[in-house]
């Protein structure tokens, strides 16, 4: 589904993806882990190309990943990302948010994309907040919005920058629990988070990286009890004695 | 007070010059003001070096030497268009560099993830910013709008100065029958005043109703 070969990514002078190697599978739930500022997010970021690459390749689905224009507009429609900020369109209502692209994008007509969107929006649990402004909403409703937005575009793929960073803690569960719904599903996700326990529970694999590497990659299971390398067993170690 | 009273005919066609003149160089100016800041803001480099140079050039250009040189100017090249349409176009053209400035203005105030989530569901730039950002840009800079707007009312009696017959210029002749240049020219300034506030009006309406919950 996704392959990225050779990726790097400067910031000016900051070399922050050094050479890395992915594949996500259809159906594979992928969870990328790892410190702040180890590049995690710039990866997840690169796969739609909201961020350019500075060399290497991506491939969709065995296609080069167009990088601008129409054919990237066209790519873009088939992979949904869900942002830290949520990023809902502010002057819309939630169901207007979840029209729009469906409607723009894909030619829809507006009574087909008003039924998919009322039925997505019930499916993330928040059919009753159709008719609200983004700022009405709290930030797990808000983010659950999200996800109906990036579902109505019927993604091939699906990428998470770390959903629930931005969430009060008593709403992280609400959107997991979503995005655990999700996986069962088969959709074929990328999910960058600190969320372990998500990690633990849906991931088919885990993506551990440090400056701007993959250091270590693998099963969850395997990952969490016995981590090969030791900056995870560093990482987890920290993350996990709380 | 007679001296406004016994030429309220002259006044009235003035006025009426003035409002068209201030209406179709607003719509004008809006038109092209707006893609100009699409320009400004557009992913592509030439787009932007001709936005910004357009923006520059017109906001360092008196307007009344503009209007001169369009009036006497054109004619001289073989482009012969009515006064009035000459004065409008002059003006719009002047001031939609003043629209774009605000508008850029707006869309630098919503947040850059409006627009990446807007790309990130395959919407090309130009629909990002048509349904996107763009109408999130308009709430934030009703009242600057408003401002142009007002400013742009009493620059169109700059178009007195090269003939055309606006509510200044009625005033002027008024006055060169009746020499009583106190009650006539407060009486054209109160009818500018008049626009100005219906102008101020309706921003301060629109903002509360536009205006959006974030």
């Amino acid at each position: 589904m996704i392959q990225v070969k050779g990726l790097n990514k400067w910031f000016g002078d900051h070399h922050v993806l050094h050479d890395v190697d992915l594949e996500v599978a259809r159906g594979e739930v992928v969870v990328v882990i790892g410190p702040s500022g180890s590049g995690k997010s710039t990866l997840c970021r690169c796969l739609n190309r909201l961020e350019s690459a500075g060399s290497g390749e991506i491939l969709i689905d065995g296609v080069p990943a167009p990088v601008e224009g129409r054919e990237l507009a066209r790519l873009r429609a088939d992979v949904g990302m869900v942002f830290q900020s949520f990023n809902l369109f502010q002057h819309k209502t939630v169901l207007e948010n979840v029209m729009l692209a469906p409607m723009k994008v894909r030619g829809v007509t507006r009574a087909e994309a008003e039924r998919t969107g009322r039925e997505l929006l019930a499916r993330v649990g928040i059919a009753e907040q159709a008719g609200k402004l983004p700022a009405q909403l709290s930030g797990g409703q808000q983010q659950r919005a999200a996800i109906a937005r990036a579902l109505a575009m019927r993604p091939k793929v699906m990428l998470f920058d770390e959903p629930t960073s931005a969430l009060d803690p008593e709403m992280v569960g609400e959107v997991l629990d979503v995005m655990v719904g999700l996986a069962a599903d088969g959709m074929t996700m990328v999910v960058v988070t600190h969320e372990m326990g998500f990690a633990r529970r849906a991931a088919d694999r885990v993506v551990f990286m440090d400056g701007g590497r993959i250091v270590e990659t693998g099963e969850p299971n395997a990952f969490f009890e016995a981590p090969k390398t030791d900056r995870a067993r560093d990482f987890l170690a920290k993350v996990l004695t709380h | 007070m007679s001296a406004v009273l016994d030429h309220l005919p002259e006044f009235w066609e003035g006025l009426l010059v003035t409002l068209q003149l201030t209406a179709a160089s607003f719509a004008g100016a809006a038109a092209v003001g707006l893609v100009i800041t699409a320009m400004r803001v557009s992913p592509v480099g030439v787009l932007r070096a001709i936005g910004t140079a357009y923006v520059e050039t017109f906001q360092n250009l008196p307007l009344l030497v503009l209007l001169v040189l369009a009036v006497f100017g054109l004619p001289e090249i073989g482009i012969k268009a009515g006064l009035l349409t000459t004065a409008v176009v002059v003006i719009a053209l002047y001031e939609a560099a003043y629209i774009a400035e605000a508008l850029r203005s707006g869309v630098n105030a919503v947040s850059a993830g409006q627009g990446e989530a807007a790309r990130a569901l395959g919407l090309s730039f130009g629909q990002s910013l048509r349904h996107v950002v763009l109408p999130q840009a308009l709430r934030t800079v009703i009242q600057p709008l408003g401002n142009v707007f007002i400013a742009l009312t009493m620059n169109t009696s700059l178009a007195a100065a090269v003939g055309v017959v606006d509510l200044t210029a009625a005033a002027n002749r008024v006055n060169l029958a009746e020499a009583q240049p106190i009650p006539i020219f407060v009486g054209a300034g109160l009818a500018y005043a008049l626009i100005a506030a219906c102008a101020g009006f309706v921003t301060g309406r629109l903002e509360r109703r536009l205006g959006m919950v974030r």
